[in-house]
């Protein structure tokens, strides 16, 4: 496969909104059209990306380089391997599945709305893919302003709250990893004499222990929040509740993911031996996070806000797997994020849908659905389901491998006896809490008699939002039946930076 | 055989998919689909079996599942003649009770999303038994659970059967916690979760490990077979149609626990442990339920506590080593209990709904099939002689004693003479006596149509004959367990010390009667006052009625509390204490900005400016240092 391949997957939405800028006003319909055509045209282009893998290599494919301000180090570098060639994918094929479920929900400025989700999606690809530090962060920071916008414009009530601290929470992170990453690129210059932001160049570097410690600080404080994990995940809800449908399905589906995807791009192979000693922290803020979210959620009345706790949950899981170094859990990680991405995504749509026809999320306005609405019923259970890790679906997939990657981990530590089993063993107790929250919720929402009468007549779901759910639903049967073809991508990538990171920590 | 083989799982699950996709339209045709698919099933499983007898065994995988790593795992089946057994109980008690739902469910509103769960149901049943590996049979372990979970709360505009689906599922995930741990600790240990890889390697166990890892699995065994502590979900599922509580909650689904244990039996013994925690927990949740029977009102819930009780003596069977028999308790209990639960629902439906046996009495007369059948169905769970279940029930309590275990062997002999009471004291309420319900519904009393009389007299019909065919004792073994002598080993026949097995036949025989003829002393020598049935006589009665408070003490010890938490860290925690604190930062931000207004240009070029500035100054001083 030759040509700027990924180039073209990245800005494809960007130049999109571009010519969206052109459009006259007052043209909603045509507008809708044409994002949601661009967005699934990169999902199309990007489907190359998987086609042309190579599942075989570790290394970095379809790569790009290009000088930018050579005197910087800076370049154009792109490229992706099994780690990033899923989240890729997740990001294109969720993107206009979220502008399609907008249609209807979003009837005010909606070529700026649309433009915001392209620029967005733009964004997200970009961190994905960039290979240089310091573009990578440019991304980081630009995909920013368009999650703002969609928050802070097309949001509920609160929406000026709730955009001003997920700005202003993730921007904190972010100073501080720019700080890292300068420090990184002087260190490392002034150990080599390369001064270079290229990824690659810059993975070979061992930094000296005591600053590899704080420059490990200053990149997973920002992955940490961006993830979010316990306790720095109160931005999340606010964000999620206020933000129209669209927005949460990026935000959940896809925009958490940059935080347990740097994790494994970054903190892992640049600074191995401070993520090392940071395993017992992370791993007790993952299971903190883990079932303190399922509690948590499991006494919302707000549906958003339920789902929004059930991410600290599910992503606990997620870092828990990175951190465990064995191939089970970095690769259960990686399945979970593309799995949560589809089931959380699928929840959030599943939400809006309700949202339009009642204006109201609250879970005492609901009871008695499956009566009224029996198909929004269905899809409703089988993807709480889904989200429950009911094995046959998605969920399941990566969260077995995540604790079977846990209880490896633990058992490669004999020294530290029965006590390193506590942490496979708090993890499996969050899928009793997931079934408890999700059930419950369920009940109350589509089981008994219909006591509102609000809910009687309401319409079931049309052809576009099955259009929207379809797609979803194939995918989380596809990888709860036969994941291989997902799993399969992954491993080779994953195996070399489990070596990569014991060489440079110095384990065998 | 191979293609045979995935032809039993294929036929309900293409009857699952036709009418999931287009019950809508099938609607009251929807037996069309499910019965003959069901039928397909069974007749496959017979060809199974068959060439199982010849002495052929298949495994062979699917397609590869979940792998990274050095884990790798396969979608396997394998069929030897345990699974052969299984697949023929799940598949043919499966058909009867899909003929018998046509009647039964006749004009539901959900007939097509009944037959729908009841297919899928077969479908993950069959898998799980045909599973050749520990994750596999994980997989649909959790499958039939959730077709337990939707077909529970199947009239879902009841609270009380959306209530109880949810606890099952929830209870049973309290289960599969330590199942699934189990699970993982295997591979860790051993590097595979293949059955014929495991039970090969068991030996390189050391007994400790073995222990945990037998006891993980077991925890998900009382889990889905109802055993102390996590019994209290099996009642509750009563909420279901009755042919859901004949077909997963008597006859199949809560004996998987059973099925895993007698599989993985080379690792329980490799612990020795387990095997006694197997057995006494089988033991006391027999005697346990037993008792709990007596005092219930509710003709499903006295078969519910029935059912609990008797995968007790079950577990209690494989506790002491005794597989074969165990598993034929569980072949002729899927009979007897399938039987008695249709028998229940045919009285349920002749009654218009009525599941009090408090408003029954005197139905003999009017529903005579419905009557001998579940007569049948009550000796034989009585164990009187020579119905099935006396065969059955004898050779666990005779294995229990030559094991060397007098104190279960006579908690089991007990328990078998509460059985005898509690049985025969709903037949009597139920059938016997003078009517007790309203005039109305007396009028309406009819005998259920045929497609609902037939399964009761081909259940009753083999309750009837399958001690005698293949149960009688013998110096090899009973012809039921030289089937299955290729997995569990024959014993070799010792002389016993004590009590010969001819007395303790007579006194199984005996504890049998006395419990028959005391349930008559009491309900049916002198005419009942269904008042007083179920008020509480004195303390123990009450503790009977209230199920010795089991899921009073749960709610208090873990419900409550729950909830309580969780309210606590969402409002309390979460957002006074961690968002208290972000707030509070930038509060303390603002009011700092406030000072510092001066510098505020309104340019954000400058403070992109400022921030790389002020990021170049802080590494600045690092790099200095």
């Amino acid at each position: 496969m030759t040509g700027p391949l990924l180039s073209a997957v990245t800005f494809l939405p960007a130049l999109g909104a571009l010519l969206l800028a052109l459009f006259p006003r007052g043209r909603a319909a045509l507008v809708r059209w044409f994002a949601f055509l661009v967005a699934a045209a990169a999902f199309a282009v990007s489907l190359l990306l998987y086609v042309g893998f190579d599942a075989a290599r570790a290394d970095y494919q379809f790569e790009e380089r290009l000088s930018w301000m050579p005197s910087f180090g800076i370049s154009y570098h792109l490229g992706i391997d099994g780690i990033s060639l899923l989240l890729v994918l997740l990001t294109t094929f969720l993107s206009p599945l979220a502008l399609l479920s907008s249609w209807r929900a979003v009837e005010d400025r909606v070529k700026e709305f649309s433009m915001s989700m392209l620029l967005l999606e733009t964004g997200i690809l970009g961190v994905f893919v960039s290979l240089d530090l310091f573009l990578f962060y440019i991304f980081w920071e630009a995909m920013l302003i368009p999650m703002y916008l969609i928050i802070g414009v097309w949001g509920g009530p609160a929406r000026i709250y709730a955009a001003i601290k997920f700005i202003l929470y993730t921007l904190t992170g972010s100073v501080l990893m720019l700080v890292g990453i300068l420090a990184l690129y002087f260190q490392h210059g002034a150990a080599t004499g390369t001064y270079t932001f290229d990824l690659p160049i810059l993975a070979r570097y061992v930094a000296p222990g005591g600053s590899q410690v704080w420059l490990f600080l200053a990149f997973a404080l920002a992955f940490a929040i961006k993830v979010p994990m316990f306790p720095f995940h109160t931005w999340l809800p606010d964000a999620h509740v206020e933000a129209p449908t669209a927005g949460s399905v990026i935000l959940a589906g896809v925009l958490l993911k940059m935080g347990t995807y740097g994790f494994l791009r970054f903190c892992l192979p640049l600074f191995p031996q401070a993520s090392l000693t940071f395993v017992p922290w992370i791993f007790l803020l993952s299971l903190v996070g883990i079932v303190y979210g399922a509690w948590v959620s499991m006494v919302q009345p707000d549906l958003k806000k339920l789902v929004a706790y059930s991410s600290v949950s599910h992503l606990g899981f997620v870092v828990l797997g990175l951190f465990t170094l064995t191939p089970q859990g970095i690769v259960g990680g990686i399945i979970q994020m593309v799995n949560h991405g589809l089931s959380t995504g699928a929840l959030f749509l599943l939400v809006g849908i309700l949202y339009e026809r009642r204006h109201t999320r609250l879970i005492a306005e609901f009871g008695g659905l499956w009566k009224a609405i029996p198909a929004f019923s269905v899809l409703f259970m089988i993807i709480s389901l889904s989200s429950l890790g009911l094995p046959g679906l998605n969920g399941f997939v990566g969260e077995f491998l995540i604790l079977v990657g846990a209880f490896a981990w633990a058992s490669g530590l004999p020294a530290a006896g029965p006590l390193a089993y506590l942490v496979p063993v708090l993890a499996t107790s969050g899928v009793i809490f997931a079934a408890v929250y999700l059930l419950w919720m369920y009940q109350r929402v589509c089981f008994g008699e219909i006591t509102n009468e609000a809910n009687r007549g309401l319409p079931d779901l049309t052809g576009r939002e099955w259009a929207v759910l379809v797609p979803v639903l194939i995918f989380i049967v596809w990888i709860g039946v036969y994941p291989r073809p997902f799993t399969g991508m992954t491993e080779a990538s994953v195996q070399a930076l489990i070596a990569q990171v014991q060489a440079k920590a110095g384990i065998h | 055989m191979s293609t045979t083989v995935w032809l039993i799982p294929f036929f309900p699950l293409l009857g699952t998919l036709l009418n999931a996709l287009f019950g809508r339209w099938i609607g009251r045709h929807a037996h069309w689909i499910a019965v003959p698919s069901n039928g397909l099933s069974f007749l496959a499983s017979c060809a199974v079996f068959l060439s199982v007898g010849r002495g052929e065994t298949f495994t062979g995988d699917l397609f590869p599942w979940i792998q990274a790593g050095a884990f790798k795992t396969a979608v396997t089946a394998l069929v030897d003649p345990l699974s052969a057994v299984m697949l023929l109980v799940v598949t043919g008690v499966g058909f009867l009770i899909h003929v018998y739902s046509v009647g039964y469910m006749h004009g539901d509103p959900g007939y097509a999303r009944f037959f729908t769960y009841l297919n899928l149901f077969v479908f993950s049943m069959v898998m799980l038994v045909l599973a050749g590996n520990f994750l596999v049979l994980y997989v649909f372990w959790e499958a039939v659970g959730l077709c337990s979970y939707l077909l529970i709360g199947f009239w879902y505009q009841r609270k009380a059967a959306a209530d109880a689906g949810k606890k099952a599922f929830i209870v049973n995930r309290v289960g599969d916690f330590g199942f699934g741990l189990g699970v993982m600790y295997l591979w860790v240990a051993l590097g595979t979760l293949d059955y014929s890889e495991v039970f090969a390697k068991v030996g390189t166990l050391s007994p400790e490990t073995a222990t945990v890892i037998a006891l993980l699995l077991f925890a998900g065994a009382c889990g889905k077979s109802a055993q102390l502590p996590l019994h209290t979900w099996l009642p509750d599922a009563m909420e279901g149609p009755t042919p859901v509580s004949a077909l997963i909650h008597a006859a199949t689904m809560v004996t998987a626990g059973i099925y895993l244990v007698a599989r993985s039996h080379v690792l329980f013994e490799r612990s020795g442990v387990a095997l006694d925690v197997v057995a006494w927990v089988g033991g006391l949740t027999a005697l346990f339920a037993a008792t709990i029977g007596l005092a219930q009102t509710d003709i499903k819930r006295v078969l519910a506590y029935s059912t609990i009780s008797q995968l007790g003596y079950m577990f209690a069977g494989v506790g002491v080593g005794a597989y074969a028999a165990a598993i034929f308790h569980l072949v002729t209990h899927a009979f007897f209990k399938a039987l008695l639960f249709l028998g229940a629902g045919s009285v349920i439906h002749g009654l218009g709904g009525e599941q009090d046996l408090r408003k029954m009495g005197g139905l003999a007369p009017r529903m005579v099939t419905t009557t001998v059948t579940f007569f049948v169905g009550a000796a034989g769970l009585a164990g009187l002689p020579p119905l099935a279940g006396f065969f059955s029930k004898d050779e666990i309590l005779a294995s229990a004693y030559h094991a060397g275990r007098p104190w279960l062997w006579a908690l089991l002999l007990l328990g078998a003479f509460l059985t005898a009471v509690y049985i025969s004291r709903a037949f009597i309420l139920a059938f016997r006596g003078a009517p007790r319900m309203s005039q109305e519904v007396a009028r309406h009393i009819h005998e259920s149509p045929r497609v609902m009389t037939a399964p009761l007299g081909i259940l009753a019909l083999l309750t009837a004959v399958a001690g005698v065919a293949i149960g009688i004792p013998s110096a090899h073994g009973t012809a039921f367990a030289r089937f299955l002598s290729p997995v569990f080993p024959l014993a070799e026949e010792a002389g016993h010390a004590g009590l010969s097995a001819l007395t303790l036949l007579v006194l199984s025989v005996i504890a049998a009667v006395a419990g028959v003829l005391l349930a008559w002393l009491i309900y049916d020598s002198r005419p009942v006052n269904a008042e007083a049935i179920g008020r509480p006589r004195n303390w123990l009665h009450a503790l009977l009625l209230r199920k010795y408070y089991v899921d009073e003490l749960y709610d208090f010890l873990f419900v409550r509390p729950l909830v309580r938490v969780a309210g606590f860290c969402a409002r309390a925690f979460d957002l006074g204490f961690v968002d208290g604190i972000v707030n509070g930062v930038g509060r303390l931000v603002v009011g700092w900005a406030g000072a510092m207004r001066l510098v505020q240009t309104g340019y954000v070029m400058n403070y992109a400016l400022a921030t790389l500035l002020g990021a170049v100054v802080i590494v600045a001083f690092f790099l200095s240092r």
